[in-house]
C-alpha cells in the first residue's frame, strides 16, 4: 500500500509540475489542482497507513490499531482552502481573460 | 489565563464582519468601524508590548485545549514587537485608504481587517498549521486588495501572484506534513524538543522538510532566486494596499527568524543550524540585485519595490549572521524599513495621483500642486529609506555594520551594505530630480481632490521615523532583549509545553 501510495504522490505531483509550467491560465490551474491533491495525499498519509484501525480511544478499547486522527483533521482544513483558492484563481483567470482578452499567464501574447 | 492575546486577532475580526454587514454599502459608516477597529487593535497591540516588554512569555490554549493537543498563540517580545508594528502601519495606511481609495470597489475594508487578522494572527499563533491557515487568511485578502479597483496592470501582476503563492502554499503544507510525520507535532515549541531528539537516520527526511518550510517562506520574505514577482506586484497595487503590502514580506522574515532559532536552532538535533550556511549569502545577494533593480527602474512605484527587496536583503543579512547583536540589528532595521518604505509608498500616492497620464513614471511632468511641502517630504522619506544621518535607517545600518564587524563574512557586509546604500542615495536623488525639478511647464497637473488629508497620513509615518531616531536607544535595548529572548528557546518551550516528558 505504501509503494502503491508513494507512485500516486509522484505522478500528481509530476504532472501538477508538467502542467503548471505551461503558459495558458487553465492548463495552470489543473496543474495546481492536480499539485494540491499530491499534497493532501501526502499529509494524508503521514499518520502512518493503517488498516481498520480506530481513530479516537476509549477505555477498554483495543488499542493495537489505531489511526492517527490528526492528519485527516488536518487534510479536511487543507482541502477546504485548497478549494477556496482554486476557485478563486478560476475567477482570477475568467476576469484577465475577459479583461485582457488573452489566457496566457503573462497576459499578453507572447511574440513568437 | 489572558484573554488579551487574542484581541489582536478577535478585534479585526469583529471590524470586518461589522463594516460588512452593518455599513452595507454605506461607505461612511464602514470608514468609522474601520477607523475604530484599527485604533481598538492599536491600544491593544500597545499593551501586549507592554506586558511582553517585561520579558514575560504568555500562552494561551484556545478553546482551553492544553498543548500541544490544541491550537496555541504564544505572546513573547518578537511577535508583541510585530503585532505593534503592523497595527501602526495599517493604521496609517487606512488613514490614507479614506481618503477615497476605499470607494474604487467594493468591500475594501472588510478585506483590509482581514489582511490585518492574517497578518496579527501569523505572528501570534505557536503552531505550525495555524500559521499556515494564517498564511492563507492574508494571502486570499492581499489578492483581493491588490485586485482592488481592477485594472489591467493588476490583474497581470495579480495572475502570477496568485498563481506562485498556490504553489508556496502546497510547498508549505508538504513541509508541515513531513515535519508531522517525523514529530508527530504540529505545536512549534513541543516540535523544537522533538526535533532535538530526532535519531541521525531522520536527518534527510528533517532537513528536507525544514528547507521546503525555508524555500516557502523565503517567497514570502523575496528572497534572491524567488523574488521577481515582488516588484511588479507591488508596484501595480494602490497606494495604501501596498503600504501594508510592506508588511507582508515581514511575515516571511519573522517566519524564518521563528523557525531557524526555535526548531532548526543551535539546539536543533540533527538539522542544528539549517539557514545559517545560505542565508547571509543569498541575503546580500538580494541586497545587491534589489539595489540595481531600483537603479534600472524608470517607473516610481517599481523604485520603491525593489528598495523593497534591498531593504529585504538587508535585515536578512542582519539576521543571517546568527549572533545576538545581528539578530537585534536586523530587528531595528525591519521596524524601520517597513515604516519608511510605507511612507514611501503613500508619498508616491500622492505625487502620482497629480501626474495624470504619467503616473509614477519617472518623465518631466506637470510641476505639482504644493511642490515644496511634497518635496520636503520626499526629501526627508528618501533620507530615511537610503539610510543617511540623522533618521533611524542610518541608526540601523550602523547596528548591523557594528554587528558584522567581528564577524568571518564581515568584509562581505560592509561591502554590500555600503555600496548599495551609496547607490540607493543615487536612485532617490534621479527619481526626487524627475519628479520635482524637470518640470514640463506646458502641462497642467490633474486635480487632485484632498491631497491635504493623504499627506496626514504620509506625516504620520514620518513621525513614526521620527520617533524611531528619538528613541532609538529603548528600541535597540528592547530590540536586543528580543533578540537575547528568542536565542534562549529552553524558556520558550517550557513555558509552552510545560511538560514535554509526559506528552510523549
Amino acid at each position: 500500500m505504501e509503494a502503491l501510495i508513494a507512485v500516486a504522490v509522484g505522478v500528481l505531483v509530476a504532472s501538477g509540475i508538467y502542467l503548471m509550467l505551461r503558459g495558458r491560465t487553465f492548463p495552470v490551474i489543473l496543474g495546481l489542482a492536480l499539485f494540491a491533491y499530491a499534497v493532501n495525499l501526502f499529509l494524508f498519509v503521514m499518520g502512518r497507513l493503517t488498516l481498520e484501525g480506530a481513530p479516537i480511544l476509549r477505555e477498554g478499547m483495543e488499542t493495537a490499531a489505531y489511526t492517527d486522527p490528526l492528519p485527516q483533521a488536518l487534510v479536511l482544513t487543507a482541502i477546504v482552502i485548497g478549494f477556496a483558492m482554486t476557485a478563486f484563481v478560476m475567477v482570477l483567470a475568467i476576469a484577465s481573460y475577459t479583461d485582457l482578452e488573452t489566457d496566457h499567464v503573462d497576459g499578453e501574447e507572447p511574440e513568437s | 489565563m489572558n484573554h488579551l492575546i487574542i484581541t489582536p486577532i478577535l478585534i479585526p475580526l469583529l471590524g470586518a464582519i461589522v463594516a460588512v454587514l452593518g455599513g452595507w454599502g454605506r461607505i461612511g459608516v464602514q470608514r468609522v468601524i474601520s477607523l475604530l477597529t484599527g485604533v481598538a487593535t492599536l491600544g491593544c497591540a500597545i499593551a501586549l508590548v507592554d506586558v511582553a516588554g517585561s520579558g514575560a512569555i504568555w500562552a494561551y490554549n484556545v478553546g482551553d485545549w492544553a498543548a500541544p493537543f490544541g491550537i496555541t498563540l504564544v505572546l513573547d517580545r518578537l511577535s508583541a514587537m510585530m503585532v505593534l508594528l503592523t497595527s501602526a502601519v495599517s493604521f496609517l495606511a487606512l488613514l490614507y485608504a479614506v481618503q477615497g481609495q476605499d470607494e474604487r470597489g467594493k468591500h475594501f475594508h472588510f478585506l483590509f481587517q482581514m489582511q490585518v487578522l492574517g497578518i496579527n494572527g501569523s505572528f501570534l499563533t505557536g503552531d505550525l498549521f495555524n500559521l499556515f491557515v494564517f498564511f492563507e487568511v492574508l494571502l486570499l485578502s492581499s489578492y483581493a486588495l491588490l485586485l482592488h479597483g481592477r485594472t489591467k496592470r493588476r490583474l497581470k501582476a495579480g495572475v502570477h501572484y496568485v498563481i506562485l503563492n498556490l504553489v508556496g502554499s502546497g510547498m508549505f503544507v508538504l513541509g508541515i506534513a513531513m515535519m508531522y510525520g517525523l514529530t508527530g507535532t504540529l505545536n512549534m515549541a513541543h516540535m523544537a524538543a522533538r526535533v532535538a531528539e530526532l535519531p541521525a537516520t531522520d536527518a534527510a527526511f528533517v532537513q528536507a522538510g525544514a528547507m521546503l518550510l525555508l524555500v516557502v517562506f523565503a517567497l514570502k520574505a523575496a528572497l534572491v532566486p524567488i523574488y521577481m514577482w515582488l516588484p511588479s506586484v507591488y508596484s501595480a497595487a494602490s497606494a495604501p494596499v501596498a503600504a501594508v503590502f510592506a508588511i507582508l514580506t515581514k511575515v516571511g522574515v519573522y517566519a524564518i527568524l521563528r523557525v531557524t532559532t526555535l526548531i532548526f536552532g543551535p539546539e536543533g538535533g540533527v538539522a542544528a543550524d539549517i539557514a545559517e550556511p545560505f542565508l547571509l549569502p543569498l541575503a546580500l545577494v538580494t541586497l545587491a540585485l534589489g539595489t540595481f533593480g531600483a537603479l534600472a527602474s524608470k517607473e516610481l512605484g517599481r523604485t520603491i519595490a525593489y528598495l523593497i527587496v534591498a531593504s529585504m536583503g538587508t535585515m536578512l543579512a542582519a539576521i543571517g549572521l546568527y549572533t545576538a547583536e545581528g539578530i537585534a540589528a536586523g530587528l531595528y532595521y525591519m521596524l524601520h524599513s517597513t515604516i519608511a518604505s510605507a511612507a514611501l509608498f503613500l508619498l508616491a500616492g500622492v505625487i502620482t495621483s497629480q501626474r495624470g497620464e504619467l503616473g509614477g513614471k519617472l518623465l518631466p511632468g506637470p510641476k505639482l500642486e504644493r511642490w515644496s511641502l511634497l518635496g520636503v517630504l520626499f526629501f526627508t522619506t528618501a533620507i530615511a529609506v537610503a539610510g543617511l544621518p540623522p533618521l533611524s535607517g542610518f541608526l540601523g545600518k550602523v547596528f548591523i555594520l557594528d554587528a558584522a564587524v567581528d564577524q568571518p563574512d564581515g568584509f562581505w557586509v560592509w561591502g554590500v551594505v555600503l555600496a548599495t546604500s551609496l547607490l540607493a542615495v543615487v536612485t532617490l536623488a534621479q527619481a526626487g530630480v524627475a519628479l520635482f525639478w524637470r518640470n514640463d511647464t506646458e502641462q497642467t497637473p490633474s486635480p487632485a481632490p484632498r491631497t491635504a488629508g493623504r499627506v496626514v497620513a504620509v506625516v504620520g509615518m514620518l513621525g513614526l521615523v521620527a520617533a524611531m531616531t528619538i528613541f532609538a536607544g529603548p528600541l535597540a535595548e528592547f530590540s536586543a532583549a528580543t533578540a537575547e529572548q528568542i536565542a534562549e528557546p529552553s524558556t520558550y518551550i517550557e513555558t509552552i509545553v510545560p511538560s514535554v516528558e509526559e506528552t510523549k
